[in-house]
């Protein structure tokens, strides 16, 4: 990706991207959404929000982009309070890709549906091409520039919706649910996407069901239940067994390989790979299969 | 939720060949080589689709991106071509009438579709979620006293009585699921077609959603084909899966042996994380004594 718009040039290194402070929020019809969301986001973070359906995931993503206001408290982006901006002004520094792609989709074709942010922010030429070339590439759209977004599929339109924030080359990406309905490679683009947004110091900030997608993903995790935080630490924190109370709180539970490890006494796993990795140094340090016998040597035989 | 009694999914009796007189009732849901071009469009969508589903009897159907599963919904529950056009071959038959020469109020009676996308269901017209559930039902044109046992059944067995005042269309994603699928449930259909109904929930909303199918299958009789890309939900769900690609089925069968599969993971569907741990471990040549893990909830 190319180099980040001048809107957070105030912001120095040690300036939070994202602060809530006490944020609360209540709907006009009386429902409580937020209470006393205190958060610190640092620029180029990876963050999971998790929590049940209605915990208040979706309202606080509106938080952050100004499309909703804290009815206490206060959103701060790079040192910036957002109260009194317009909504137009934070969408330089916050892009948001919605739950439901077609609540976002508007254009005609794919490649107008991403051009539209970046030209509204000024790009143009080569520039505004290299931009949506490069962001319809790394979704596996490049073919389907033409191509009218209704006829795409729902995950390839879901595709589409976070390609069209992701264009807009905001140094703060928030992501509603962006694995629903994608199969496995899907999944796999989107991780990647993340993680080259990540390591062009871009804060992603994702709300996410998906435990396995959070633990693989995400360095951090916030779960929020009933509108509060309930916890805040790294994935390996957040499915450890001492969570796992935590976790079901809020509808939740920790990954597969999380319990799997748990039972196995080989602490917090996660992921997969972490599984493996503490399995692996478990049979690497005792010569047989471990006290509460958890796996046998490479020669043994296979199930 | 996992149900191993024996059944059949398939056989030779189809309904379709039932003649009035026949004792055995008709197989809710067959496909016949079934093709489906979209409107405007050139390429089969569905190429060549058999499948028969019986009372009680859940199909779990995965499959890749663009593979063909929600248009197979659209067509099996004979909205594609009535309601949105294009060209079909083959025979699509819900309780043995063939949907194309049947009036949309008789498919509407005999199968009910959840659409990939809650906000597509809604009616956008019901003050309350209470209302919203009760629309299918009112325009069967049942009486009150059973509208009002439907929508209530409806909202309890997915536990959303408390949304009932609420606003359709002021619910987050996840609500918003449940009650479209309220909605559906509420018009109790012989054939239901859910095209991702967990999509946007929470783990334990989706175990509701498992056990809510699993209960209509068992004492409704409910012939469930579902879409779902929880491959784990399907395990305790199923009682068989068709795997499909390209607008074929490629694979079909009893829901383990489908999910053991090692083509799979080629083709997109992640096996249930289990599965996925195990291979894992031996990927880096160790193994797993599968006891260790039994009673492991993998959802």
């Amino acid at each position: 990706m190319t180099a980040l718009p001048a809107r957070p040039a105030v912001a120095g290194p040690a300036v939070d991207a994202v602060r809530l402070e006490g944020v609360g929020f209540v709907y006009p019809d009386g429902t409580r959404a937020l209470s006393d969301v205190t958060l610190a986001i640092a620029p180029g973070e990876r963050v999971a929000i998790v929590g049940e359906n209605g915990s208040g995931k979706s309202t606080l993503a509106r938080q952050l982009n100004g499309l909703l206001r804290p009815t206490e408290g206060r959103v701060v982006l790079f040192g910036q309070d957002t109260a009194g901006r317009h909504v137009a002004e934070i969408a330089r520094t916050v892009g948001l890709a919605f739950q439901n792609p077609d609540r976002q989709i508007f254009a005609r074709s794919v490649r107008a549906e991403v051009e539209f942010g970046p030209r509204n922010f000024g790009r143009k030429g080569i520039e505004l091409d290299g931009v949506v070339e490069e962001t319809l590439a790394s979704i596996g759209l490049a073919d389907e520039g033409r191509t009218h977004p209704y006829d795409l599929g729902y995950s390839r339109r879901k595709l589409l919706g976070l390609a069209s924030v992701v264009a807009m080359e905001t140094p703060v990406v928030v992501v509603d649910e962006p694995t629903t309905g994608q199969d496995a490679p899907g999944i796999r683009r989107i991780a990647a996407l993340i993680a080259a947004l990540s390591g062009h110091g871009r804060t992603v900030i994702a709300i996410s069901h998906d435990m396995r997608f959070v633990a693989e993903n995400f360095e951090r995790v916030v779960v929020l239940g009933g509108g509060r935080v309930l916890l805040d630490g790294s994935a390996v924190e957040a499915f450890a067994e001492a969570a796992w109370p935590v976790l079901e709180a809020t509808s939740l539970s920790a990954t597969y390989p999380a319990r799997a490890g748990a039972r196995l006494g080989l602490g917090s796993t996660p992921t997969d790979a972490a599984f493996v990795d503490a399995l692996a140094a478990r049979q690497a340090t005792t010569s047989g299969p471990g006290p509460r016998g958890s796996g046998r040597g490479p020669g043994s035989p296979p199930d | 939720m996992t149900r191993r009694i024996p059944h059949r999914l398939s056989g030779p009796d189809l309904g379709a060949d039932m003649g009035p007189g026949s004792e055995e009732p008709p197989v809710p849901l067959v496909l016949r080589d079934v093709r489906y071009a979209y409107a405007g469009s050139q390429r089969w969508a569905l190429d060549g689709i058999d499948l028969e589903l019986a009372s009680g009897r859940v199909l779990g159907l995965v499959g890749p991106n663009e593979a063909g599963k929600s248009t197979l919904c659209l067509v099996a529950a004979g909205l594609a071509p009535a309601a949105i056009g294009g060209r079909l071959d083959g025979r699509v038959l819900l309780g043995g009438r063939d949907t194309v020469t049947s009036a949309s109020y008789e498919i509407a009676q005999r199968a009910g579709i959840l659409f990939q996308n809650p906000a597509t269901q809604l009616s956008a017209t019901a003050p309350t979620v209470y209302e919203e559930v009760a629309f299918g039902p009112r325009n069967l044109g049942l009486p009150l006293d059973e509208v009002t046992a439907r929508v209530e059944d409806a909202l309890t067995t997915l536990r959303i009585n408390a949304l009932a005042a609420r606003d359709p269309m002021h619910l987050s994603g996840g609500q918003a699921q449940l009650v479209a699928l309220a909605s559906v449930v509420a018009l109790r259909p012989p054939v239901l077609v859910l095209d991702e109904p967990t999509s946007q929930l929470d783990p334990a909303g989706t175990r509701l959603v498992g056990s809510a199918l699993a209960g209509l299958a068992a004492t409704a009789a409910t012939a469930i084909l579902v879409v779902e890309h929880k491959t784990w939900l399907l395990a305790g769900l199923a009682d068989e899966i068709a795997l499909i690609s390209s607008g074929r089925i490629v694979d079909r069968g009893p829901t383990l042996a489908v999910l053991e599969d090692e083509r799979l993971v080629g083709l997109g569907v992640e096996p249930p994380p289990a599965i996925r741990l195990r291979r894992a471990v031996e990927a880096r040549g160790m193994s797993l004594d599968p006891e260790l893990l039994v009673g492991v909830s993998t959802g």
